[in-house]
């Protein structure tokens, strides 16, 4: 067993776990974060992308004694209390959910790529690194134009982010 | 308005609405969230916040006991002996349960009586028939100590001669000598003879691969143990009714002890119809054995070695037809890999039949299906339930026609398209012996080469391919036309339940399941249409069995026109209560009470609908309603092949165009163009999504998504890892969807709207098409690609090589 402490969406939190405890499964059954959610078990489908020292990353690929320490944000964690942060909204209102399986671990994925293209993220670009986030239901179509509009709302543009 | 203040009421007078301090009636000219209203999924906010609860999202209760469930790792032997002595024996596991343990009955299967939850230990039903079919299940605290002492069973077994392939299926159905279920046969006019009669002949075959469901929430199930004996079951499930039926037929106990409720799926298409059942009776055998609440939640893998997919369909065709490329006569024969079971394999193989025509007019049919059993998961429904499957056989015969004849394929299916319901000509008839009076294929397909731009396209392509050494571009325009109703005639009956509180607020529920489809927003939708009054005054809730019974599976596309309808029976049941209150309290004739946006107009007062409510509280009337629907006019006749088994036709076409690379037999989907039908749209957001999303997932079934059995009959495409599902940068970098705005249902539908939820996803022949045409140019049009689905680069590749010799 392992004691382990991290902030998660704001808040210092620790617990024990097994060694081998994901960090998906310790965010799920020790802080009773579900909106994480767990996909395919094999890193493959992103619907357990969580941002760890504002990166994005698969919950399920990390340990959770190797995230002691760190900054962990959730889907759970990113809106303004009840106002939605803009790429939140932009899935919303773009359709770009139906069964909403994939769709924290698509916004945490998008938010990331957001922080890191500013306004200047692009289709491609968008099409490119959702690679690793599966959606089964959408055909992709309102996600991307959900990225797109999020990151013109929220995002400043890369060149002027990077100063 | 408070309960004091309604209980403060007495019969003598109303208090004014200035007296109560209240707004008065709203003015909206219309309520938020009618009918045809793009209106945002009702889980939205709670999918994009994280706070939407699945089954594995609700807190476990104390003492929740972990399932894992041990496969076969044969795929045909007997099971000479099964020794669990030592599962039993690990700290930590609370129960072992093998078909020893069952009470009841030790089948989940929807029909036939064939699905044992576990093989027999002893004797000639200790057997296992396919590699990864549950064997025993360990309940312990968790999930790795139940994975690990499960490791520790010793099974033996004596192999037998499995049959994996289609080929092997063949072989074996003729030393058994019948199939697993009887073969079907339909035939129009004299195939024979106009065959024979015929100008032209040709003959072909085409292979079409099954499809895993991949729903992103794996098969999931937990039981709670209640008083009595009975069991709250929540289950990931399309098909509550079955699931409460299967489980207390497990337990030996009536139905009215198991309860299955269901708020959300995280996806189902088609793989959570008769499936759940199986983890829905592990885990509440458990749950009733130890008293404490049970959980079976499937690793990836081991759901997708466990559960079935979509049928594997081989399809011989023989057509003759005319030198204008009109079909005289078609002959097929559908070959379905089954499984090892039933299941839903007769549905579905007798839907590939229904649709082995798909938008044209056969003069003369014969379509013959035969169902065969391989040792291999027990295949079922998977979105278009068969139907996909009949439908790429007359597709490749159009592609094929074209090839012969040299005329345009999108010119040879024009020229066999079921005539338009108000055209000229007699109504098409179909193999089956039904008129098609609803047809709009043909303005439709018009309309789309038009906005797509296919003639100028056709010659742009034909210019490139002459130029280009290595890639080619190949396009297709397909039609699709697809049959609205359970074929099993009695399925089509759907109950609702409304509930009006006293506040003027509303409880919805209904026998449909909500698996991000968005039926539950558009049923809401039509109660709020009904009752005129915001949706956010209509609560969804969860599906259980506790407040409908006796439901059919939310399949078939069928979720809103049924669930609706029943909705709407309901609701109008209690607004006619309320017109009658307000006839008989305020002296008006009833066309006087109008309800409005949010307000109930009586004569010439106006009220809002919570004071109408209220009122009508106070005066005794029921407020709760169960509302019914059974869809009419419909009937098929197995014996003589023939009836009227859908209610009505949904329509579509889609013009793909793709690039392939002669040399690695790469490609890429350049530009897709959708023209869908979906009657007066309930919800053009939601139907939409619909039409993109079935139209990728078609697309990844008939190009990327390869299930892979070794001979020994093991998945070997058993993860997103090995088994490729479209992915955001899959999809066309131009797609252009249009919902056909001149629909309008012509039978008489739920606000004349369309089914949506399958429809689409054969859009996407299109793209399997268009890869024929782009391999036959490879080929500099010498040659017929011999190209199966799904069309791999690997089969792709091997096509090209085949056309250029």
């Amino acid at each position: 067993m392992s004691q382990v402490s991290m902030t998660v969406n704001g808040r210092k939190v620790s617990g024990e776990c097994e060694d081998r405890t994901l960090l998906v499964h310790f965010l799920r059954d020790n802080l009773h974060l579900t909106g994480t959610h767990v996909g395919c078990d094999t890193s493959q489908c992103g619907a357990c992308v969580v941002h760890l020292d504002g990166k994005a990353i698969k919950s399920c690929t990390m340990l959770a004694v190797q995230a002691s320490g760190s900054d962990v944000t959730t889907i759970e964690g990113i809106a303004n209390g009840q106002d939605l942060n803009p790429v939140q909204t932009a899935f919303k209102e773009h359709h770009g959910l139906q069964c909403g399986f994939c769709t924290p671990g698509m916004i945490m994925t998008i938010t990331d790529m957001i922080n890191r293209h500013g306004s200047d993220l692009d289709e491609e670009t968008v099409r490119e690194e959702l690679d690793g986030n599966i959606c089964r239901c959408t055909g992709y179509h309102n996600i991307v134009k959900a990225a797109l509009d999020a990151a013109s709302k929220m995002g400043t543009p890369q060149q002027v982010a990077a100063e | 308005m408070d309960e004091t203040r309604i209980q403060d009421r007495s019969g003598a007078g109303e208090p004014s609405i200035a007296e109560l301090g209240e707004r008065p009636p709203t003015h909206e000219r219309a309520i938020k969230g009618g009918v045809h209203t793009k209106r945002i999924h009702d889980s939205g906010v709670k999918h994009v916040s994280g706070a939407a609860r699945y089954v594995d999202d609700e807190p476990e209760l104390p003492g929740t006991l972990q399932i894992y469930i041990a496969m076969s790792e044969k795929a045909h032997a007997r099971i000479v002996s099964l020794d669990v002595s030592k599962v039993r024996d690990v700290p930590g596991v609370a129960c072992v349960l093998t078909a020893n343990d069952i009470p009841g009955q030790n089948d989940y299967s929807p029909v036939f009586g064939d699905d044992p939850i576990f093989p027999q230990t002893s004797g000639p039903e200790a057997l296992v028939q396919y590699v990864g079919q549950p064997i025993f299940a360990v309940a312990a605290e968790t999930i790795d100590l139940a994975r690990r002492a499960a490791k520790l069973a010793i099974v033996e077994y004596e192999e037998l001669p499995a049959a994996i392939t289609i080929e092997q299926a063949l072989a074996a159905a003729g030393e058994a000598g019948h199939d697993l279920l009887d073969p079907h046969e339909m035939r129009i006019g004299d195939v024979d003879a106009a065959l024979e009669g015929a100008p032209h002949r040709v003959l072909g075959r085409v292979a079409v691969g099954g499809q895993d469901h991949f729903y992103l929430e794996g098969q999931i199930a937990y039981s709670i143990p209640l008083e009595d004996g009975d069991v709250l079951v929540r289950s990931s499930t399309q098909h509550p009714s079955e699931v409460q039926h299967n489980v207390a037929k497990m337990l030996g106990v009536p139905d009215h002890a198991v309860t299955v409720e269901v708020r959300r799926m995280g996806g189902g298409f088609g793989g959570k119809e008769s499936q759940p059942a199986l983890f829905a009776a592990v885990t509440a055998l458990a749950a009733v054995k130890t008293g404490r609440p049970v959980k079976c939640r499937l690793d990836r893998d081991d759901d997708m070695e466990m559960t079935g997919k979509r049928h594997e369909v081989t399809i011989n065709y023989a057509v003759g037809f005319s030198g204008n490329g009109r079909i005289a006569a078609g002959d097929f024969s559908h070959l379905v890999r089954c499984g090892y079971s039933r299941d839903l394999s007769a549905a579905i193989a007798d839907r590939a039949m229904f649709h082995a025509d798909n938008a044209y007019s056969l003069p003369a049919a014969r379509i013959l299906s035969r169902r065969l059993k391989t040792h291999t998961v027990s295949n079922t429904a998977f979105r278009g339930f068969g139907g996909p499957q009949g439908m790429v056989g007359i597709e490749r015969v159009m592609d094929r026609i074209a090839f012969e004849t040299g005329i345009d394929p999108l010119d040879v299916r024009k020229v066999n398209l079921y005539p338009s319901f108000d055209s000229d000509r007699a109504p098409g008839v179909t193999p089956y012996h039904m008129p098609v009076t609803d047809s709009i294929i043909a303005e439709l397909v018009e309309e789309l080469e038009v906005t797509s731009g296919y003639r100028a396209r056709r010659e742009a392509i034909r210019q490139f391919n002459a130029q280009s050494p290595v890639l080619k571009k190949g396009l297709a325009l397909t039609p699709v036309k697809f049959g609205i109703s359970f074929t099993t005639s009695h399925l089509n009956q759907a109950g609702a339940l409304v509930h009006v509180y006293k506040d003027g607020s509303v409880h919805l529920n209904h026998g449909g399941t909500e698996m991000g489809q968005g039926l539950f927003v558009k049923v809401a939708q039509v109660v709020a249409e009904e009752f005129q009054i915001d949706i956010e005054k209509v609560k969804i809730t969860a599906t259980t069995t506790a407040k409908v019974p006796n439901t059919s599976a939310t399949a078939a596309s069928s979720g809103s026109d049924l669930n609706g309808m029943a909705a709407q029976a309901a609701a109008r049941t209690i607004k006619n209560r309320l017109i009658d209150y307000a006839c008989g309290r305020y002296h008006v004739p009833e066309e006087q009470v109008v309800f409005a946006a949010n307000r109930v107009l009586i004569g010439n007062e106006e009220k809002r609908f919570a004071d109408l409510v209220g009122e009508a509280y106070l005066a005794r009337i029921s407020l709760s309603s169960t509302g019914f629907y059974a869809t009419p006019d419909i009937h098929y006749d197995r014996e003589s092949a023939s009836g009227q088994p859908f209610y009505y036709f949904a329509y579509g076409a889609a013009c793909s165009e793709v690039v392939i690379d002669m040399l690695t037999g790469e490609y890429k989907l350049l530009r897709a163009d959708i023209l869908h039908d979906c009657g007066t749209s309930l919800n053009p957001a939601i139907d939409r999504g619909q039409i993109e999303g079935g139209f990728i997932q078609g697309m990844g079934w008939l190009t990327m998504e390869e299930l892979w059995w070794d001979d020994k009959g093991r998945l070997k495409t058993h993860a997103p890892s090995t088994y490729k599902i479209p992915t955001a940068n899959d999809r066309p970098d131009d797609l252009r969807i249009a919902i056909w705005e001149k629909g309008e249902n012509r039978s008489d539908t739920i606000y004349r709207s369309k089914a949506v939820g399958e429809p689409p996803f054969m859009l996407a022949i299109s793209v399997f098409s268009a890869l024929t045409d782009a391999v036959i140019a490879a080929g500099d049009g010498k040659a017929f690609p011999d190209l199966d689905a799904p069309a791999t680069p690997e089969r792709v590749l091997k096509a090209v090589e085949g056309v250029r010799g």
